[in-house]
This record gives C-alpha cells, sequence and structure tokens, in this order.
C-alpha cells in the first residue's frame, strides 16, 4: 500500500488523489502494508509509516450506507473542518477557501489583522483573498475615497491576486479591474464553487450558497482572524428545508418565492440555521434566480442558505473558472429540522410592505398604492436579469414612466449586458434603448448605490424623510428610516399596477 | 496586571435548538471566583478596537455622560439608566449606513462611531439615546425585545454601542451575526432575558444587572427579572498562555464564541 500516512481529505478530493497517484486508493485488497503498488511515480524509497489498507474512498455523496446521514451544510462543514462526520451544535474549525471583504468592512478587518498578527504579518493565502470596493465609491465622500485607499495600499503590500480596484470615479469604464457589486461580482469572476466554505464581510454574503457552497456574513474581528489564519471556528447550523415544486409561471420571479418564504418563517424564522431549497421549481431557475433566492435568507435571520449544484451550475461555471471543485449533497436520511412545501403555480406575485421583509401582502391587494419613485438594483435585484423583465414590462406597456426611475446595474458586466443584449420580442432592441423610450434615467455606474444609503452625495440617495415614497424592487434590505416607506417586490407586480406607474 | 477583556464567551442559551440552562459542567471553574492561572505572560493585548488600553480597566466599563446617579460596574454587576427599544432592531437603527465611512480600528473614528449610535431610531423613540452635543450616552444598559441586531453583518453595530458606552445589553433574542461580532470584539455582553423585560422597563429606569446570579433588578419599579445565565461570559482575568492552552483543550466542546476569544488570545500571545 502507499508508502506515506495518508492525509485525511481536504477541501479538494481532486487535487489530493492527483498528488496520491493511484497508490492511495487502488488496492483495497491489498494484503500487506508494506507492499508497493504499480504506480505512475517512481517507487517510494522509504516506508514511513504502516497502516492497514485503505479502503475505496467513500465519497459521502455517493456511499449508501453512512453511518448519520448528513445534510449538504453539514458535509461542506464535515469536509472543510476534515471531519468524517458531524451533527447539528458541533463547534468546529473550518479552512476556508475564500474571503471577501469591501470597501465598508475591509478597513477595519486589515487595521484588526494588522494589530492582532503584527504590522508586517502575511496574509493566509494570498489567492484566496478576494477584496471589492462597490459600496461608498462614486462620491465625493473623503472618508469613503480614504477607505477604497486603504484597500489599495493592503493589497499592494500582501500581493493580493483579486482586488477590483477603482480609481477613476468620473468614468467606471475606465478602471479595467472594478467589477461592482461584491455579491454579484464573485459569482461572475468564478470565485463560488460548490462545496467551498465563503465568508464575506457582508450579510448578504449569503446569495453565494446559490452554487451548492457554505456562505455567510462575518464581522471586522472574524475576517481579521482568518486573514491571519485561514480558519474560522463556526457552529454546524440544522437546516431547514423548503421544497418548491411546480412549473414557474411567467408572471412570477425568484423574488416573490423568497418572499413568501420569509412571510411564512419571519425576519428571525431562520436565525442560527441553514436553509436549503429543493424541489422541481428550483431545480428549473437559472443561476441568477438561485442568487436572488439565496441572497435574501439572511432577511430571515439565517445562517446560510444553498441550492445543490447540478448541470445548471456547472454550466455557468464552465467558462468561469479553472480551480477543481466537488459538491456535496444531503443524504436521502439526512435529518431537518423542519420541511416547507410549497406549489408555486398556486402562488401569486408578492410584495413586503413597509417597514419589513415578512411583512408580506399579495401585490394585487396593493394595487391602489401610489408610487413616488422606483430604483431597481441592489445584489438582489439589480442583474441581467433582473433588468430583462423590466424591460419586458416596458416593452409590453409600451408607455412612458409617470415617476423617477433610477436604474443601477450590479455589475459592469450587468451594465453591458444592458447595452448590448436584445430583449426578445422587442425586434433588437437592447435594455438600455427601452429604458430610454420609457424616460428611466440613464443606467448608472455599477455600485450598490443608495441601497445602502451611503454618503449624501449617492445616486438616487432620498435625502429627507418624505411620508408616501414608494419604492419599489426595493434592494434586499432596509437600509436608512429616512426611507419612511417601501416596498420590496419583484418587477412583475407592476404590470398589475401600470395604472399607477403610466 | 494582566486585563483581560471579559466577554470572551457566550451566553449558553443563545441558539433556541441547542441551548441548555445549566453551563457545562467542565466550565464550572470559570464562575466566581474568577479562574487565576499561574502567570508566565506578564500582559497581552486585549482583542478590542478601542482607545489605548490604559483608559479601559477591567470590563464591564463605566460609562461616561451626565446622570445624576453615577453608572459604575465591575466585573460582576452593571449598574446605571437603561434606554428601552423594541423589537428587531436593525443594525441600519444602532448605527446609520452613512457613518459607515468610518473605520472602527482607528481610534478617533471609533469614539465618532459611538457618538451616532441608535442614532437611526425612528421619531417614535422621544428620549435621545445621546444627548445632542454629547458624544457618551448616559444609558448604560440597553433593554430590547427580539431579533436585536438583526439586518446587516456591520460590527460596526456593537462597536458603535461599545464606543458610546454601553456596557451591556439584554435582549429576548439576538440576531446571529450581531450577537457574534458582540463577543468577538468584546464591546457589549449580549445578554438574554426570560420575559419580555422591554414591557415592563422604561428609559431611565435604574438598573442593577448581577451577571453571576443571572439576575436584573430595576430599582425604579422595584421588579426583579430573571436572565439566561451567563454561563460562559463571566469575566476573566489574569491570563496566562498556558492557561489559555489548557482551557483551549478544556473548552474543545464550547460554544463557538467561547473557542474563538481564545484562540485569538493565544494567537496573539504568539504574535506578540
Amino acid at each position: 500500500m502507499a508508502s506515506s500516512t495518508i492525509s485525511p481529505p481536504s477541501a479538494s478530493f481532486i487535487v489530493k488523489k492527483k498528488e496520491l497517484g493511484r497508490s492511495a486508493f487502488s488496492s483495497s485488497s491489498s494484503p500487506s502494508p508494506f507492499s508497493v503498488p504499480k504506480c505512475n511515480k517512481s517507487a517510494a524509497k522509504k516506508i514511513v509509516s504502516a497502516m492497514a489498507p485503505q479502503q475505496a474512498e467513500r465519497m459521502p455523496a455517493t456511499t449508501g450506507s453512512v453511518k448519520t446521514a448528513m445534510t449538504l451544510t453539514e458535509k461542506i462543514f464535515a469536509r472543510a473542518s476534515e471531519k468524517p462526520q458531524l451533527s447539528p451544535g458541533d463547534n468546529v474549525w473550518v479552512n476556508v477557501d475564500t474571503l471577501m471583504t469591501h470597501d465598508i468592512s475591509g478597513p477595519g478587518s486589515i487595521g484588526i489583522f494588522k494589530r492582532e498578527f503584527g504590522p508586517d504579518a502575511k496574509v493566509w493565502d494570498r489567492e484566496k483573498v478576494v477584496i471589492i470596493p462597490d459600496h461608498y465609491i462614486f462620491t465625493a465622500d473623503k472618508l469613503a475615497n480614504r477607505n477604497v485607499d486603504i484597500l489599495r495600499d493592503f493589497c499592494n503590500d500582501q500581493n493580493i491576486k483579486y482586488f477590483y480596484d477603482i480609481k477613476d470615479l468620473g468614468n467606471f469604464k475606465a478602471n479595467p479591474d472594478y467589477k461592482g457589486v461584491c455579491h454579484v461580482a464573485l459569482a461572475q469572476e468564478g470565485h463560488c464553487r460548490p462545496g467551498e466554505v465563503l465568508l464575506g464581510t457582508d450579510s448578504h454574503t449569503c446569495t453565494a450558497g446559490a452554487f451548492g457552497q457554505f456562505a455567510t456574513g462575518i464581522g471586522n474581528t472574524d475576517a481579521g482572524f482568518v486573514l491571519g489564519t485561514g480558519k474560522l471556528l463556526l457552529k454546524v447550523p440544522p437546516t431547514l428545508k423548503f421544497i418548491m415544486d411546480g412549473e414557474m409561471p411567467d408572471y412570477l420571479l425568484a423574488k416573490d418565492l423568497i418572499l413568501q418564504i420569509i412571510g411564512e418563517i419571519s425576519v428571525a424564522g431562520a436565525t442560527y440555521k441553514s436553509m436549503e431549497f429543493a424541489g422541481t421549481t428550483v431545480e428549473s431557475l437559472t443561476m441568477e434566480e438561485r442568487m436572488t433566492l439565496c441572497n435574501m435568507v439572511i432577511e430571515a435571520g439565517g445562517k446560510n442558505g444553498v441550492v445543490p449544484a447540478d448541470s445548471t451550475t456547472f454550466k455557468y461555471l464552465e467558462d468561469k473558472t479553472t480551480i477543481p471543485y466537488e459538491p456535496v449533497y444531503s443524504d436521502a436520511q439526512a435529518r431537518f429540522l423542519t420541511e416547507y412545501r410549497f406549489d408555486i403555480t398556486k402562488l401569486e406575485p408578492l410584495v413586503a410592505k413597509p417597514h419589513s421583509p415578512d411583512n408580506r401582502a399579495l401585490a394585487r391587494e396593493c394595487k391602489d398604492v401610489k408610487i413616488d419613485r422606483v430604483y431597481i438594483g441592489s445584489c438582489t435585484g439589480g442583474k441581467t436579469e433582473d433588468f430583462m423583465a423590466v424591460a419586458k414590462v416596458f416593452l409590453a406597456s409600451g408607455k412612458k414612466v409617470k415617476v423617477p426611475t433610477f436604474l443601477v446595474p450590479a455589475t459592469r458586466k450587468v451594465w453591458m449586458d444592458l447595452y448590448t443584449l436584445p430583449v426578445p420580442g422587442s425586434g433588437g432592441k437592447t435594455c438600455s434603448q427601452i429604458f430610454e423610450e420609457a424616460g428611466c434615467d440613464t443606467p448608472a455606474s455599477p455600485t450598490c448605490g443608495a441601497c445602502m444609503g451611503g454618503p449624501r452625495d449617492t445616486y438616487a440617495r432620498m435625502n429627507k424623510a418624505v411620508v408616501s415614497q414608494f419604492f419599489l424592487y426595493r434592494p434586499a434590505y432596509l437600509s436608512n428610516t429616512l426611507f419612511h416607506l417601501h416596498i420590496v417586490c419583484s418587477w412583475s407586480w407592476l404590470e398589475a399596477l401600470e395604472h399607477s406607474l403610466w | 496586571m494582566a486585563v483581560c477583556r471579559s466577554t470572551t464567551a457566550i451566553s449558553l442559551s443563545r441558539n433556541p435548538n441547542f441551548s441548555t440552562t445549566n453551563p457545562k459542567p467542565s466550565l464550572s471553574f470559570l464562575s466566581p471566583p474568577c479562574l487565576k492561572l499561574p502567570s508566565i505572560l506578564p500582559s497581552f493585548k486585549p482583542l478590542t478596537s478601542q482607545s489605548p488600553p490604559d483608559q479601559r480597566l477591567s470590563i464591564p466599563r463605566a460609562t461616561a455622560a451626565d446622570s445624576a446617579t453615577p453608572t459604575t460596574t465591575s466585573t460582576t454587576f452593571f449598574h446605571g439608566h437603561c434606554y428601552v427599544v423594541g423589537d428587531n432592531i436593525d443594525t441600519d437603527q444602532i448605527i446609520p449606513a452613512e457613518y459607515l465611512t468610518l473605520v472602527p480600528s482607528k481610534p478617533d473614528e471609533y469614539e465618532k462611531l459611538g457618538s451616532y449610535a441608535l442614532i437611526g431610531l425612528p421619531a417614535t423613540y422621544k428620549t435621545r439615546f445621546i444627548e445632542a452635543n454629547q458624544t457618551k450616552t448616559k444609558y448604560s444598559i440597553v433593554i430590547g425585545g427580539e431579533n436585536f441586531g438583526c439586518g446587516s453583518s456591520r460590527e460596526h453595530a456593537p462597536v458603535a454601542l461599545g464606543a458610546a458606552g454601553v456596557a451591556a445589553v439584554v435582549a429576548e433574542s439576538y440576531a446571529r451575526i450581531f450577537f457574534r461580532n458582540s463577543v468577538a470584539t468584546g464591546e457589549i455582553y449580549p445578554l438574554e432575558s426570560e420575559v419580555r423585560i422591554c414591557e415592563e422597563c422604561k428609559t431611565g429606569d435604574l438598573i442593577t444587572i448581577e451577571l453571576m446570579e443571572s439576575k436584573l433588578i430595576n430599582h425604579t419599579s422595584g421588579k426583579e427579572y430573571k436572565l439566561k445565565p451567563i454561563g460562559d461570559a463571566g469575566p476573566h482575568h489574569d491570563f496566562s498562555f498556558w492557561g489559555c492552552a489548557v482551557l483551549l483543550r478544556i473548552l474543545w466542546t464550547c460554544q463557538e464564541a467561547t473557542r474563538l476569544s481564545f484562540l485569538i488570545l493565544t494567537i496573539n500571545f504568539l504574535y506578540q
């Protein structure tokens, strides 16, 4: 058998297998621990340890006789902590595959890292830290700009591989690396991979769970610790399962699904828990729709959200990453805390009324609500497919908007798509053309924008409290109490509100 | 004397599905009298993002601010006026997003963050948390309802409260990231009540919290309330590296924040 101790499985089984060659996993029937197997590599000269012949690798995903079944999230934890078996409630040290930070929490995390590990300390892995300035970018605010400078200095010192920098604020396109909203950029740049652990200093880091990985938000202190060690102490969460079946009607979007769920379980319904989405409807969703679903897990208090990886996931990742990954799946006998079932064909478009994401209402119940302004953007609602859905509604209506309508694409790629991709059924028009004809504002530079509020000069920011201001397609969470009244909904609701908007 | 940020652990009851009401037996020696181990190290840096250590004595700290009754704290109790809020106090109410350009690890910006704590509360809260032209609060205890700290992962939230002078929050329940950030930074003790204290106390009431007895006394109303046991969150002093190593081993089955904090202390020692 192999003449060196076989190390426990680590994050990438595939890589490990290549390193060990055939020797580690080939002969389960080899009688002697000292026999030298046939191997592509030259035979090892020295026996380092003797151990029983290695059994054929039992892949958690495929074995049918696991001792205790685990959920998808539990399996990710098990692999990341190099333990064969875990249960919810266990505290484990997980190896972090990717740490993301941005201009809001990056400087603080860097400050803590330097203070605790030393001013000259190096990050644990310069290729696993992804730094994405996106929140307060296009502003004259000195501190906001200084914070991006802090990120740049750190990335230069540490030779961070993935830093999506911006220097020219007047023209985002002049910056070759700048991407935009971190959660969408992470996906588009291939940093989200099934089976991995992704931590970010942002609550909506859970978005990446759409790729079948464990992704959650952490604070500056935790991030500072990860920067130095590449590990974090985490408690294994129990999983809530949400099974959605039925063909998705064309008047529904993924936002309606997650609003349905949040309305069902409340803003604290998933606190400390994992939310796993399954069912035929989920399987039919595109990656962007799955990201919308997982994005708002935090709005239910959830620790993380996951959609099992499938051919849709693999196809999306084909041209985006060459790093090998290995998806995991919940065992058939895995224990879930609670299972919820939804027949999607019976759902209607929903809105979340002021002032909470769980204040769910049917869109048609709100059709007499007067709208004052519209903002389309953010990590949850500013992706290409979201704008496509908007464009189709405008196309169908053919009229001009009556209220100020602000469009903020999430990333550079989304911005490009607005100007290049033809909208189906439009005779070759792009989203941007349709928006212009409808009288919307010109699509702005990609950023989080007014979703977070931000400095006073942020585009489309509301700077005084006004009663009766409505904020359609409102970004993921309440960010400013100046936004007195706001509604979160999917764009398809507007078809029912035509008389109000146009 | 080595001073340790004492919020190195968490209340055991934070996870309703896996909580125990009794502290784990292996931790009993951590309850008072405080553990004293042979001191190999004279001192180590507390893991906080605060002003210089000599301005911080044993935690919880005394609040500044004008008050007819001076607020006092020791290692086992808090005494001061409370500020009462409701359910689902989100991080935008605790520290509005426009102030997030301030970096908590910079001492002067840390203080500024404190001056904006709870400034995002709606106008229905008639009493200001921090008086106009003040930078510290006179309320060293915040009493809240369910899901305190929900919303964003911004660590600026517990930092702002701590910087403003809050020593402890007593809420019915917490949002996960806020709770974890509170413990990681050591800025405030996140305590949990057994009943809805937020409906029985009023802003300005004089409160004593006895950590070890898990008790909250409202001197103004004369009522007492049981809190969920502080468990591992008891104050610790005079830590040595070996103490940390031993405790790390013993606490291996403990709640995540405890282990995190102790490992941070150990790493802190190793990298000094």
